[in-house]
């Protein structure tokens, strides 16, 4: 076949799906953060945890219970997402009168504990996830291979984006929600419980960290820190997008995973830094970022 | 507001005496390279408090800035060859360039923004640690010469070493307490309580936040560079973000906002982990329980509470 650019399709587009993988995984962790700031405004950085207990929980079910990885797609969002909406009633909720500040730090040592206890019982090394038999084998597209699995992660977390943005854009319940993003106290007083609305979203935006997890467990090995640096890469992606726009979270997501995976074709030593050289140049163009309106 | 008038400050200056007193005596006492690491980690405390307490700006990026001036002072300590005033010197102005690039880029997000920024950019400079050559990677740069200041003390000598750091240390803090108390402090402080209106009053808001972030940088940059010559040693735990976390916590444990409760916080932090280096993980555990408990129910910390007792700023 010719090579493109002096690099071999096949090399190419492997890696472009890499790239497309990633962005799955940044587009669904910056949309949850992204709907959870709107209405709590808080930074959650517990989301990086909650994204490794979502793939822990998975690998629980198959080790322990037995149920495979349908099953877990379904039960560990609602596990974590359970556990999320007991943080939230328990300790968030006692910061919404203080500064933002507060908010990222107490999940961020809430991040600390979860990660330190997985790491306690699991050591750092990581636990291998099989791949579901249904989703095993792959397609010859000619120009590249292209593995079941990893078409059935982009197409479903596109999926759920879409999902959810149609819910918060387009239905009753999402303009309450982005009611209440404005403005709280009126929404309420108009008779809309806005506390348990926020108990829910917290749950909600948790469970899209840890449906991540459990779509990541079959390709990453399932690793008490796999969530650690990966929120941070999800942050400069928050950075970069800005998170006044839901589909402006996806469409960031995706395209940085892209961008990564090309510079790993192209120049792999700055594979690691790309998305950081990109959110600096974005702060020096339009510091607002890109899908960001000026506060 | 209650810090207008000097006279009203005395007590402060009695909590100095204090403090020096203890930190003169404590190595005839206590196990003096300990000090020496919980002294290069009060003065980072410090500067790392001069933003969050008195801008109001959570830098969670101030590893960057420990751990590449520890690089560079060992750097110029052991390849270069240069006297350990120099060399701390050097790892100093490295970190407040950074500081300084790092500041233009993050004060242009407000807020949550601000310390989502640093925290991504301080993992950049991470991975560009790990990377370039000069860093060796995960061995760090060892067996750092510790010299002779300026050709006369012997740095080898632990108790001359500690005094030394001990002198460094206190200049940082009251070079800290000088800007506080300033007009230039003041102008800080009104930033963080009303930023408009700062604006307003015609002060550069921008600005003043720079140049507190260039001064923050360059003294943590003091810090990691000391702590180089300590240990003689510049690894990359200093710039991973875990010590971001960590001079966080010393900050908050101690007291948000106070003069001293860093210096506290940074004892007590480093205290712990000496008595839990053996538990592995758990120290995170704990730590991230510290975090919790002081975010819920300990928000002033442990001078603020203490300064709330005798009803004055400590």
């Amino acid at each position: 076949m010719i090579p493109i650019l002096g690099i071999p399709p096949q090399a190419l587009f492997g890696q472009l799906l890499i790239g497309l993988i990633n962005g799955s995984f940044y587009a669904l962790l910056s949309l949850g953060l992204a709907v959870i700031f709107g209405l709590l405004n808080i930074i959650n950085f517990t989301h990086g945890a909650q994204y490794m207990m979502g793939a822990f929980v998975a690998w629980f079910l198959l080790q322990y219970a037995g149920l495979g990885y349908w099953w877990a797609l379904l039960i560990a969002p609602i596990v974590v997402g359970a556990l999320g909406i007991l943080l939230e009633r328990v300790m968030l909720k006692r910061l919404y009168g203080l500064d933002h500040l507060y908010g990222l730090l107490l999940t961020f040592g809430l991040a600390l504990i979860i990660q330190g206890l997985f790491r306690n019982q699991f050591g750092s090394s990581g636990q291998p996830y099989t791949l579901p038999a249904q989703l095993a084998g792959g397609q010859n597209l000619g120009f590249m291979f292209l593995p079941n699995y990893r078409a059935w992660v982009i197409g479903f977390s596109l999926t759920i984006c879409l999902a959810t943005w149609f819910v918060i854009e387009r239905t009753r319940l999402g303009a309450y929600l982005r009611a209440a993003t404005e403005n709280p106290t009126l929404v309420q007083a108009f008779g809309i419980n806005v506390p348990r609305m926020i108990t829910l979203t917290y749950g909600f935006g948790v469970s899209l960290a840890a449906l991540a997890g459990v779509m990541a467990a079959p390709i990453y090995q399932v690793n008490p820190l796999m969530g650690a640096d990966l929120i941070i890469v999800v942050f400069a992606v928050v950075v970069i997008g800005g998170m006044g726009s839901i589909l402006g979270s996806i469409v960031t997501g995706f395209g940085l995973g892209i961008i990564e995976g090309l510079t790993k074709v192209f120049y792999p030593e700055a594979s690691n830094t790309v998305i950081f050289v990109i959110m600096v140049l974005v702060l020096l163009v339009k510091p607002a970022g890109l899908f960001g309106r000026a506060q | 507001m209650e810090e207008g008038a000097s006279p009203r400050l005395g007590h402060q200056w009695v909590a100095f005496a204090v403090m020096v007193t203890l930190l003169v005596a404590a190595p005839f006492v206590v196990y003096p390279v300990f000090l020496m690491k919980a002294l290069c980690f009060a003065l980072f405390a410090c500067a790392f408090n001069l933003l969050i307490g008195y801008v109001g700006l959570l830098s969670f990026g101030h590893a960057t800035f420990l751990g590449s001036a520890g690089y560079i002072t060992a750097h110029a300590a052991k390849v270069w060859g240069w006297g350990p005033a120099t060399a701390i010197l050097a790892g100093a102005a490295a970190a407040g360039v950074l500081g300084l690039a790092v500041g233009v880029l993050a004060i242009r997000r407000q807020g949550i923004y601000f310390a989502m920024t640093t925290l991504a950019l301080a993992q950049m400079i991470y991975f560009f640690c790990l990377q370039a050559p000069f860093t060796h990677g995960e061995d760090g740069i060892q067996a750092v010469p510790r010299g002779r200041l300026f050709g006369l003390l012997d740095l080898n000598h632990t108790l001359t070493l500690y005094f030394v750091v001990l002198a460094v240390f206190l200049a940082g803090f009251l070079i800290i307490y000088r800007a506080i108390h300033s007009p230039f402090g003041q102008v800080l402080k009104a930033i963080r309580e009303n930023e408009p209106r700062a604006i307003s009053l015609g002060y550069k808001a921008d600005q003043y936040k720079l140049i507190a972030f260039v001064v923050s940088t360059l003294l943590a940059g003091v810090a990691g560079g000391t702590k180089a010559l300590v240990f003689q040693l510049a690894s990359l735990t200093d710039v991973h973000w875990t010590m971001s976390g960590e001079v966080v916590l010393m900050t908050l444990l101690g007291g948000l906002g106070t003069v001293f409760g860093p210096v506290v916080g940074a004892f007590l932090v480093i205290t712990l982990e000496n008595y839990l280096a053996q538990l592995g993980a758990w120290v995170t555990v704990v730590q991230g329980a510290i975090f919790v408990v002081c975010v819920l129910t300990f928000r002033r910390g442990v001078v603020g509470e203490l300064a709330r007792l005798i009803r004055k700023p400590l």
